[in-house]
């Protein structure tokens, strides 16, 4: 079982290695956005799908990554990469911030405040805020990165970054799934009067799931306005949030395979929709409708966690 | 030992007095039952001691500190663990996971180690499995470590309750009614289980609505009424006591 799992990501791995020389620049740079779906998917997934909390204004974490990258490169012209630690820290920080006093509201509550939250750092972007931002404009020229003096440039250099950084998130996140840290997110989504009850505080692990995710979404951010060069307020609209968060529930809540399978459906499959322009729309909402009615839990749901136990017998006894 | 100690506890909710001027001590090492007729306040009095309330008035002394005040978790840390009447259970987590809920507490890796999975996270994390198990096979459950929850039976679903609470390593253990949904046989077994546990060097505070099992395994009782203590004692004096019958087991008489 093990041994099928480590040549299938093998496989996986030699494919998207290979990608880029196979396909034009036009579906590279389809997987590249696949790829930076996937890392805010998964930066998501830990605070809707693990922690159990409805955020659907993960895009202003997103956002705050970005702007960080671009105000602060444009203006001092430090590296992008360089920045992406800090872009990381600032979207943290400022998920510390705005959750904190929202941290106890359960459920739907949650989601309208998160909801708020991302249309207020939209529209203080459109506004200037400090002066900094650019307005509905935003910020152009920043700066592409650079690997000891190697400029990424083209989408199949971008290529590269964004799936390595997918990688090394997914390797990451994986580990923290399977942790006291994972598992605690796991309880208070539960039932969390029971987390509680154990000893698990319970606020400061949703307040965890919320700086990490957001840290993760505010990277994201930085290669976003690295690759584009240009960051308006628009890239960061409420449609973003709804579309990180479809691709968690579609994909598996709770499931890195899942999310991964989510991002290439929702961002992968409308550019294949193409040819049939308006009807695209329809048909992506039926296939949604209709995986919602089939499969509650995702396409690709959360597997339980398999832990290594002392004595085999025990193990073969509680196979159903 | 006094292990812990409630003085002149009172909660009130709006008009409702809950819970009114109630002492008790718990002795260390000792199997103490709260008893009491329909919304005396027992559930109240656990949901004081454990954090989930706090008192209008009164103090809750454990190990010689006020713990009023104190969050839920931390009041777990400092060694009370609780079960609870309605079955709080990750039903869709598995039955191992369930109880290392309960280790958590004692362990100290945090996200970053998780990712880097240090040594002494991986360390840790054995460990604790080792004491999940240890807990589940203290109440028999340790063959079913890898099944979900939810798919216990309901008598083997309390089991893990106190199972999870055991793996917080409690000087006392709070169970609300252990038996509730129990057959006669299974009741039997918990009796025993709560010895054990008396003999492991746990204090056990219980609540319970079966009589045969308060009278069997108690050493001291503590009766409520409309959030009042009327009565405290050993078994026998609380079944001979006539406010007692009055107020509780006289209404069985009458059935």
């Amino acid at each position: 079982m093990m041994d099928r799992t480590k040549y299938l990501y093998l496989a996986g791995t030699v494919v998207l290695a290979a990608a880029p020389a196979v396909l034009n620049t036009y579906w590279v740079d389809v997987l590249n956005n696949v790829g930076m779906y996937a890392i805010l998917g998964l930066s998501l997934n830990l605070i809707v799908g693990h922690a159990g909390l409805f955020n659907l204004g993960h895009a202003a974490f997103y956002a705050i990554g970005a702007y960080t990258a671009a105000i602060l490169n444009s203006h001092f012209h430090i590296p992008v990469l360089w920045l992406l630690p800090l872009s990381a820290l600032t979207a943290g920080l400022f998920a510390l911030m705005i959750a904190r006093p929202i941290i106890h509201l359960r459920g739907d509550y949650l989601c309208i405040v998160t909801i708020g939250v991302g249309e207020i750092v939209r529209i203080a972007l459109i506004n200037n805020v400090f002066g900094i931002t650019g307005g509905a404009n935003g910020i152009f020229g920043i700066d592409r990165p650079q690997i000891f003096g190697w400029v990424i440039r083209r989408p199949q250099e971008f290529y590269y970054l964004i799936w390595l950084f997918l990688m090394v998130t997914v390797f990451l996140f994986q580990r923290l799934e399977n942790s006291r840290f994972g598992r605690a997110l796991n309880y208070l989504r539960e039932d969390e009067t029971a987390a509680e009850g154990s000893g698990i505080h319970t606020a400061h692990y949703k307040l965890m799931a919320f700086v990490i995710g957001a840290a993760w979404a505010g990277m994201v951010g930085n290669i976003f306005a690295a690759k584009m060069t240009i960051i308006s307020p628009e890239s960061f609209s409420f449609w973003e949030s709804v579309l990180m968060f479809t691709l968690v529930i579609l994909g598996g809540s709770g499931s890195i395979p899942g999310v991964l399978l989510g991002a290439l459906l929702i961002i992968g499959l409308p550019e294949l929709f193409r040819g049939f322009a308006n009807a695209r729309m329809a048909i992506f909402g039926v296939a949604m409708v209709a995986m919602m009615i089939f499969r509650t839990g995702g396409i690709l749901p959360a597997r339980p966690r398999t832990y290594r136990l002392p004595q085999p017998a025990a193990a073969v006894e509680a196979k159903p | 030992m006094t292990l812990l100690s409630l003085n002149r506890l009172t909660k009130s909710f709006g008009g409702l007095t809950a819970v009114n001027n109630v002492s008790f001590q718990v002795e260390g090492g000792s199997i103490v039952g709260l008893i009491g007729p329909n919304g005396a306040g027992k559930t109240t009095v656990f949901n004081l001691i454990t954090g989930i309330y706090r008192p209008n008035q009164g103090e809750i002394i454990f190990n010689d500190g006020s713990i009023v005040g104190q969050p839920t978790h931390r009041i777990v840390s400092l060694g009370i663990a609780r079960t609870f009447q309605t079955i709080r259970l990750f039903q869709n987590l598995s039955v191992l996971e369930n109880v290392l809920s309960g280790c958590h507490c004692r362990m100290k890796s945090g996200s970053l180690a998780a990712m880097l999975r240090l040594p002494s996270q991986k360390k840790e994390e054995r460990r604790a499995v080792e004491r999940a198990l240890g807990a589940l096979t203290f109440v028999g459950l340790e063959s079913q470590a890898e099944q979900l929850a939810r798919n216990l039976s309901y008598g083997n679903q309390r089991l893990l309750e106190i199972a999870r609470a055991l793996a917080t390593e409690p000087q006392l253990l709070i169970l609300d009614e252990p038996a509730g949904g129990m057959n006669e046989q299974e009741t039997g077994a918990l009796i025993t289980l709560i010895r054990r546990l008396r003999d492991r060097g746990i204090t056990v505070l219980l609540i319970e609505h079966d009589m045969s099992l308060v009278m069997r395994v108690c050493e001291r009782i503590v009766v409520l009424e409309y959030g009042a203590k009327i009565a405290e004692g050993e078994p026998a004096a609380i079944k001979a006591d006539p406010k007692v019958i009055e107020a509780y087991l006289g209404t069985e008489e009458n059935e």
